[in-house]
């Protein structure tokens, strides 16, 4: 059950690759198969961004990059190149949480935690989409990232909390 | 007026979220060290044999690549099976990674790969060459049927079936109404979403800090001080959070073995995280060929109740459980008959698993009741209720306190029961089918002997420590809010630490029993804390509260003041600092009453109510809409209480409809390991789920009546919705989960 790696036991030169991490420019060398997820976690120590299962099925290490939630698993660091990455640990601004993360704690949207980054980067990103409107969309579009713990009618509660009161400030 | 500080029973945030949405908390394989090493795990290809050959030359020769570990270079281990028995093992030899060249079970460890980086690790992994002598296998639990066995020896704390009494077969061969069938609920794996994980901090004196994803830090601790010949004070278990477990995390898994084993070897820091296809290479909760026959009379009152269980164990453990016993335990039967046996097959023992034994227990019991339910043309409600045991029947005991009457009558009034139409396939909305089914959950209230400190300092802070752990389940939350209401302290004053083998010590956390014994060990830590406050306060000068008893103070705010005078008082620093302490500070212990236990059957209840839409042309089912009734004493906070209960019908939906282990019998090992394959719930397969907490005045159990919340959620719930999917489309599926083909079929 190991990687498909095969072949010989020398390895491929490590490649430069500048990303931008919460606003922060980065700048290192990693083998050509280091992914986004593991850049993040080993590399950059930001382990705020979760590995639930390395192959895009759960939606625990998602981040946004470019504006975009993405499978941060499912991205080798060099295809990222010059990209803008947010991870939780970018959200709060001045230690102010970012509604959405004030919204799950006021909701219990979470009891372990480790989904939780990902559930929440993925709903600051599908407010920003702005295409759901009803519960029924929100629990649809927020269906890739698994919580183990049942917490989704209370993620559904915290993120309709936080587009309500956009569309109140809109106003 | 509810006086300030009067947290317990009231919604409160966790204490811990803060750290939870900004990434701040930290798991298992999240702590990093100096030269911190990277460690893979290569598993079995077969699931019986033994290692011919196992060539790591290509694995060693990548470049940062530091030892490859395997069943010939392996360090020195303990030898006794009693050394790498674990607080929670079932009887038999416990599973030792890497021991010999013998292969027990498909997916089995047999190499640690360890490197500089975790790429280099998984990459040199890939060219470890192993080459297996393969014996026949056997994974097949239909086909060890006729070798099962009553197990020999009991596993603590998992009480084996009780006697039969009157004469079951014979009432029911008289009985008018009669149910017989077989049920089965398929293999699940816990899969919590943090893989298990361990990091072995080699500290500069060669003790190791050990950060594992476990359910019981001094359970870890104790098993890597005895298998590697480690004094205690030499290991240390830190788990300050866990990415849930549900029952994966009690036992400590072979991620900690390894990890510990390369740390003391190499001299330095190793870190192992399993991936998620590993996670199907240890424990889960068993496959179980259940039998029930039940006999009635016209008026649905049962005359004869046998409940038969089949479990698969490995063959090196006995794994045990609670099957059958609920049966009896929730309906009144004078002709009761119920066993439960074990088959081996070839894989690792199974673990407890949410509500282990009553998920599955329940389940059946709960569907055939609702068969009889149509039988003999009786509401499946009005049934349980001419039912109802009003005592432990099997045990002679009565109930601390049960209040399942009030969990039918709330459940049922704010589902809406009264207005079903019994006939199955009466309901229509749309193209789809709509069913209501209903069934019942129970769960024992346990107590542990627990131990918790509380040390109050002079600047107003209140910490509290134990060893006890926080799976998602809000224990540092409910363990602040009772220390905060004892000590009569604003919650932002409670600091909780947990999960750390250092620290008071407690069982692993599982079984529901957290709550009420790291609760009532808080509670009496912070008890002692006050009697010494109070006796400083009236020992000072001119002590306005020197004619006082502790009977007639109360503790708010910082202060101790006459409750019937309120602005009569002492504030806490006063008191210290005139006796002259910086800290007041008390370790206690909370063990269940022995007295109660010998008089008393605790347990929790729930009615679970459910709607489910089936859409026959698809075969699809959506439980649209659930109430849960629960009793379960205090409820000390309903915040998370409520989530509790949440998470355990979600865990039920996904019994259900969706989750299911494939085992290919002929190569011996589960097909679907991975989350794409192996289907849990998602946001989409959730609607509304109503929880309702009945009041049940609770006094015997606890001082503070908790019977705790992890595992009555999931109890019931898999039941009702296969009750409601027979009232939707008539067709009533026994084995679990109810998928398409099933229901197409």
């Amino acid at each position: 059950m190991s990687a498909g790696h095969s072949g010989s036991a020398t390895l491929p030169e490590r490649i430069p690759v500048t990303l931008t991490v919460n606003g922060e420019v980065r700048q290192l060398d990693v083998l050509p198969w280091t992914v986004l997820l593991d850049l993040l976690r080993d590399h950059l120590a930001l382990t705020g961004t979760k590995k639930g299962c390395d192959h895009g099925q759960c939606g625990a290490c998602t981040v946004i990059v470019d504006g975009k939630r993405i499978n941060s698993c499912m991205a080798f660091a060099v295809m990222k190149d010059g990209s803008n990455v947010t991870t939780i640990e970018g959200l709060a601004k001045d230690g102010a949480l970012h509604p959405l993360q004030q919204a799950f704690i006021d909701h219990d949207a979470f009891q372990c935690g480790y989904c939780t980054p990902g559930q929440i980067c993925s709903g600051v990103a599908l407010i920003e989409e702005g295409r759901a409107k009803t519960r029924d969309e929100i629990r649809e579009f927020m269906s890739g990232n698994i919580c183990r713990c049942g917490a989704y009618t209370n993620i559904v509660d915290a993120i309709e909390q936080v587009i309500g009161a956009n569309g109140e400030a809109g106003r | 007026m509810q006086p300030a500080n009067a947290y317990i029973g009231t919604p409160q945030n966790r204490v811990d979220g803060r750290a939870k949405v900004t990434g701040e908390a930290k798991y298992a394989a999240e702590f990093d060290a100096p030269d911190l090493a990277y460690g893979i795990v290569v598993s079995s290809a077969i699931a019986k044999g033994r290692i011919k050959s196992i060539d790591t030359s290509a694995a060693l020769a990548v470049p940062g690549v530091l030892q490859v570990f395997t069943h010939e270079n392996r360090s020195r281990t303990a030898w006794f099976d009693r050394n790498f028995r674990d607080e929670t093992a079932p009887p038999g030899s416990p599973f030792r990674p890497l021991y010999d060249e013998g292969i027990v079970y498909g997916g089995q460890p047999v190499a640690l790969v360890v490197a500089e980086e975790f790429e280099l690790a998984a990459h040199a992994a890939s060219l470890v060459r192993i080459e297996y002598e393969t014996d026949a296998h056997m994974t097949d639990l239909d086909l060890r049927r006729s070798e099962a066995y009553v197990p020999p020896k009991k596993r603590s704390n998992v009480k084996p079936p009780p006697s039969p009494r009157g004469d079951a077969e014979g009432a029911l061969a008289q009985a008018p109404v009669k149910v017989h069938a077989e049920y089965r609920v398929a293999i699940e794996h816990h899969n919590p979403m943090e893989t298990h994980a361990s990091t072995v901090i080699y500290e500069q004196d060669g003790t190791l800090t050990i950060h594992d994803k476990t359910q019981g830090a001094q359970n870890s601790q104790s098993y890597v001080s005895s298998v590697f010949g480690l004094s205690s004070s030499q290991v240390r278990v830190a788990s300050p959070y866990i990415g849930g477990a549900f029952g994966s995390g009690p036992r400590p898994q072979y991620q900690l073995f390894l990890a510990v084993m390369a740390a003391l070897e190499l001299k330095r820091s190793v870190r192992v995280v399993l991936t998620r296809d590993q996670m199907f290479t240890f424990g889960y909760r068993p496959l179980t060929i259940q039998t029930i026959s039940l006999g009635a009379n016209p008026d649905g009152k049962l005359v004869s109740l046998m409940h038969d269980a089949i479990q698969t164990t490995s063959t090196f453990e006995d794994y045990q459980e609670v099957v059958v016993n609920w049966s009896n335990l929730l309906y009144h039967c004078d002709n009761v008959k119920l066993t439960y046996q074990l088959a081996q097959v070839d894989t690792y023992t199974p673990i407890d698993m949410r509500a282990p034994g009553a998920a599955l227990g329940v389940t059946a019991i709960e569907t055939a009741m609702d068969e009889l339910a149509y039988a003999a043309g009786i509401d499946p409600v009005e049934l349980r209720l001419r039912n109802y045991a009003e005592t432990d029947e099997a045990d002679k005991k009565t109930f601390t306190s049960k209040e399942l009457r009030a969990c039918y009558q709330l459940g049922a009034e704010r589902f809406g029961w009264a207005k079903r139409n019994p006939e199955p396939r009466s309901m229509r909305d749309g193209r789809e089918l709509v069913g209501w089914g209903m069934a019942t959950g129970v769960w024992e209230a346990i107590m542990q002997k627990t131990a918790a400190r509380a040390v109050l300092t002079r600047d107003g802070n209140l910490e509290i420590t134990s060893a006890t752990t926080d799976i998602g389940t809000g224990t540092y939350t409910i363990l602040t809010q009772i220390a905060a209401e004892t000590l009569g302290l604003p919650m932002e004053a409670v600091t909780t630490k947990i999960g750390d083998s250092s620290l008071p010590k407690s069982p692993v956390q599982g079984g529901s029993w957290t709550a009420a014994s790291a609760g009532s060990a808080v509670q009496n830590a912070c008890l002692s804390v006050r009697e010494q406050l109070f006796k400083y306060a009236r020992q000072m000068e001119e002590s306005p509260l020197a004619n006082a008893s502790i009977e007639q103070v109360m503790f708010v705010d910082g202060r101790i003041c006459l409750m019937n005078e309120p602005n009569v008082g002492v504030i806490f620093a006063e008191a210290m600092q005139a006796a002259g302490v910086e800290r007041v500070e008390a370790e206690e212990k909370a063990s269940p009453g022995m007295l109660t236990s010998m008089r008393h059957s605790g347990y929790s209840h729930s009615a679970v109510f459910v709607d489910v839409k089936v859409d026959e042309e698809l075969g699809r089912v959506r439980v649209t809409r659930v109430v849960n009734a629960v009793a379960a004493g205090t409820i000390l906070n309903p915040k998370t209480a409520r989530s509790q209960i949440l998470g355990g019908v979600v865990f039920g939906i996904g019994m259900a409809l969706e989750e299911e282990s494939m085992l290919d019998h002929n190569l011996g090992r589960f097909m679907n390991h991975n989350l794409a394959e192996y289907h849990v719930p998602v946001n989409a397969d959730v609607y509304d789920i109503d929880v309702i907490f009945v009041s049940e005045h609770e006094q015997l159990l606890n001082p503070l009546g908790i019977k705790g919340l992890g595992e009555i959620g999931v109890v019931g719930t898999a039941a009702a919705i296969g009750n409601a999917v027979f009232h939707a489309t008539g067709k009533r599926v026994r084995e679990y989960p109810i998928t398409v083909d099933k229901l197409l079929g």
